[in-house]
């Protein structure tokens, strides 16, 4: 018998990745610079899609939301405590 | 045997409008108007408006706004918005009617129609996204094109004696006692973003108390045919084009109590 | 129950049909000669609780009257040869995007700024598209006040039946001239619309009125929807009328004011002893081709008579593929042809001179006699030309 624990990290944001054009703006808008843009993937569209980088860094600011054009991000609450 | 956490529902700060379609947009990548959709999505879902909106697009890039929107369209020939949207509003006052257009939109090819929809006071919301440029048939000189910039058809870089001054066309119908609101906002950073947003909620606002005519300029950027990244983009709206275009109200008739 | 007629001017008469008709909103720009049609409708539209506006030019008022068509309002326009031209942009844009509107058009002298006085230079412009692309509106073209009062209703129910503009063609005489008429008004049903701008409501998908299709292959579908349109509308729409056909020899076409001097002609042509019938098109398109050639069957020569230099002569040479010989009398720059005018051309149409040219004006034919000779002169259709117009 194997008890196995899932500990689900649950990010503060939801990247659409298959909407985002790689223009780097969430990325020079983010404050604490936890947005990169994905260069290990190309997305439908023929961009690198941005990726969050630091789940823990990430204060669901929303500031990224703002400034995107396609409105690929979904912002959640930070959970009560922070991250675990 | 697995035993899992389940997690509780997160809650959502922010998600995409619903006035909004799914489809993703022609847009290149970092252009403004992606921005200026998502505002105006975002007011339609708070205000309650998206089931009683009818748009009128115009033509630019953003022909295609009709597919963007989840709201009854209709097409309005290059510069004529203004005149389509005053035949919809007369015919249907119940509905919010607001017209999207370019600089060359409204400010070329479609002068008389917006000066004379403002001149009537006609309960309109224009949305005019200028970013000094014509971008969809490739980059070409725009009545709002700053001087100096270099275009596809100002290569020298526009020049006031052969190729005339940017017009100020919303200080210009602001003069107008019809028009209830004019503003101008920019969507180059967050913090002007939200300003931005907050200028075109007053002006659907005005709208729908039937005070009287408005309209909203939006500084955007155009990085592919300005020759930029999207960041350089942003910067330069920030820094240089509101010389030219400074940002603010430039008259709110029913604050001021005229 | 026939009531007293009333003396009326064509433009107001017109204005009073299209809003007897249920028009919902008029837009315009002041125009000589039909700028009584603004005004009648600036009075009566607000009384009525209806929409009216003197746009800010003609571009204006054609894209004001898309707005509300989109909407599903029953919509009528009106200009001048000079703003019909402005126009041609939206009427582009709206028979892309399948909105119904009527268009009112008191053609004057032209080209360019032109003249005030009456024409029909404008037939290719209605009945070649006017605007650019693949594209054909229905033209109704009355030849008298109360015949433009009874075709306004049927205009509004063609641009709503087949999701199209329609035409009205007049000219500067039919607007400006003043008749005894019997208005015989008509309010075309009201439909529910699957395509008109209402708001969603959230009870359905958004419409969208549009004309941009910019895959080619999209497009194309779009197109071959708007000509299959076309060909019911020529099967469905076609009106024309004829007078004094039976016996005769020489066969008048005109339209309009034209086809009113032509009448005139006629009747001195049997008191000259040469037998002249009359076949007038309503439609200008769908032109009535057919009709035509059947009725141009039994004469020796056709007599085409235009305030133009010669555009529907187009048409009635289609018709009759070179099976007739045919004349042409005409006047441009808004002279009117006289019924002498047209009794010389009759005259040399009946003697076979020398087919196809135009006869400048002034000049008369050789006076020989004719060498038929009439056995009954046909009677005047009475009531509808009641007056004598010229000479």
């Amino acid at each position: 018998m194997v008890a196995t624990l899932e500990l689900h990290i649950l990010d503060p944001i939801d990247i659409a990745t298959d909407r985002c054009k790689g223009c780097g703006l969430c990325i020079d808008a983010c404050p604490k610079h936890v947005l990169e843009l994905d260069e290990t993937i190309v997305n439908a569209l023929g961009y690198h899609p941005a990726q969050l980088t630091d789940a823990a860094g990430c204060t669901s600011c929303a500031i990224c939301a703002r400034i995107c054009p396609d409105t690929v991000f979904t912002i959640y609450a930070p959970p009560k405590g922070g991250q675990q | 045997m697995t035993a899992t956490i389940v997690p509780a529902e997160r809650r959502v700060i922010y998600r995409r409008p619903q006035a909004l379609s799914e489809k993703s947009t022609h847009y290149c990548p970092g252009c403004g108007h992606g921005i200026v959709h998502r505002l105006i999505g975002e007011l339609l879902d708070e205000m309650n408006l998206t089931e009683r909106t009818i748009g009128v697009a115009s033509v630019g890039c953003s022909v295609f706004a009709y597919d963007y929107f989840n709201i009854d369209f209709v097409e309005s020939p290059h510069g004529r918005a203004p005149a389509v949207a005053t035949g919809v509003r007369r015919v249907r006052p119940d509905q919010f009617v607001f017209t999207y257009q370019g600089d060359g939109d409204l400010a070329a090819i479609g002068t008389a129609e917006i000066v004379h929809a403002a001149a009537r006071g006609e309960l309109i919301s224009v949305i005019f996204v200028n970013n000094g440029i014509y971008g969809m048939t490739g980059g070409q000189m725009a009545p709002t094109t700053l001087l100096g910039q270099k275009t596809t058809s100002s290569p020298l870089g526009r020049e006031s004696g052969a190729q005339g001054v940017p017009i100020p066309i919303t200080e210009m119908l602001a003069v107008l006692p019809s028009v209830a609101y004019a503003a101008r906002g920019s969507i180059a950073n967050p913090q002007l973003i939200g300003r931005a947003k907050q200028m075109l909620k007053r002006s659907f606002e005005i709208q729908e108390k039937k005070q009287g005519f408005s309209i909203v300029e939006i500084l955007s950027t155009c990085p592919v045919g300005w020759g930029m990244t999207a960041s350089e983009a942003m910067e330069h709206v920030e820094r240089d084009v509101v010389d030219t275009y400074p940002l603010g109200v430039i008259v709110d008739r029913i604050k001021e109590g005229k | 129950m026939t009531a007293a007629p009333v003396l009326m001017k064509g433009n107001e008469a017109m204005a009073e049909a299209a809003i007897q008709a249920g028009c919902d909103a008029y837009f315009g720009y002041p125009i000589t000669p039909q700028a009584e049609v603004l005004e009648w409708m600036a009075r009566r539209m607000p009384e009525l609780g209806r929409t009216f506006i003197q746009a800010e030019s003609e571009l204006g008022a054609i894209n004001m009257g898309l707005g509300a068509a989109a909407t599903g309002a029953r919509v009528f326009v009106s200009s001048s040869s000079p703003g019909i031209s402005l126009m041609a942009e939206g009427m582009s844009y709206m028979a892309g995007s399948e909105v119904p509107i009527v268009l009112l058009n008191v053609m004057r002298g032209g080209p360019g700024l032109g003249s005030i006085g009456a024409s029909q230079s404008d037939y290719f412009q209605a009945t070649r598209g006017h605007g650019h692309g693949d594209y054909r509106t229905p033209v109704l073209a009355p030849s008298s006040i109360e015949e433009a009062v009874a075709l306004m209703a049927d205009a509004f129910e063609i641009a709503e039946r087949y999701r199209t503009p329609v035409w009205i063609l007049a000219d500067g005489v039919l607007g400006q001239q003043m008749e005894p008429v019997v208005p015989q008004y008509r309010t075309p049903e009201r439909h529910e619309f699957d395509w008109a701008l209402s708001g969603t409501g959230g009870t359905r998908e958004p419409r969208v009125v549009r004309s941009l299709h910019l895959q080619p292959y999209e497009l194309e579908e779009h197109n071959t929807h708007l000509q299959q349109k076309y060909a019911e509308i020529a099967r469905n729409e076609v009106r024309f009328a004829t007078e004094d056909l039976d016996d005769a020899d020489i066969l008048v076409v005109g339209y309009g004011t034209a086809a009113r001097v032509a009448r005139t002609a006629c009747e001195r042509a049997c008191a000259n002893g040469i037998k002249a019938g009359i076949f007038r098109p309503i439609s200008l398109w769908p032109f009535p081709a057919e009709a035509l050639a059947k009725a141009a069957a039994k004469v020796s020569a056709v007599v085409v008579v235009e305030l133009s230099a010669g555009q529907m002569i187009e048409d009635v040479r289609l018709a009759l593929e070179g099976s007739r010989p045919i004349y042409f009398v005409g006047r441009t720059g808004g002279m009117i042809p006289t019924p002498g005018e047209v009794l010389d051309t009759i005259r040399n149409a009946a003697l076979e001179a020398e087919p196809d040219y135009w006869l400048p004006a002034g000049q008369t034919a050789a006076s020989t006699p004719a060498t038929k000779t009439a056995e009954k002169c046909p009677e005047s259709a009475a009531g509808l030309y009641p007056v004598e117009l010229f000479e």
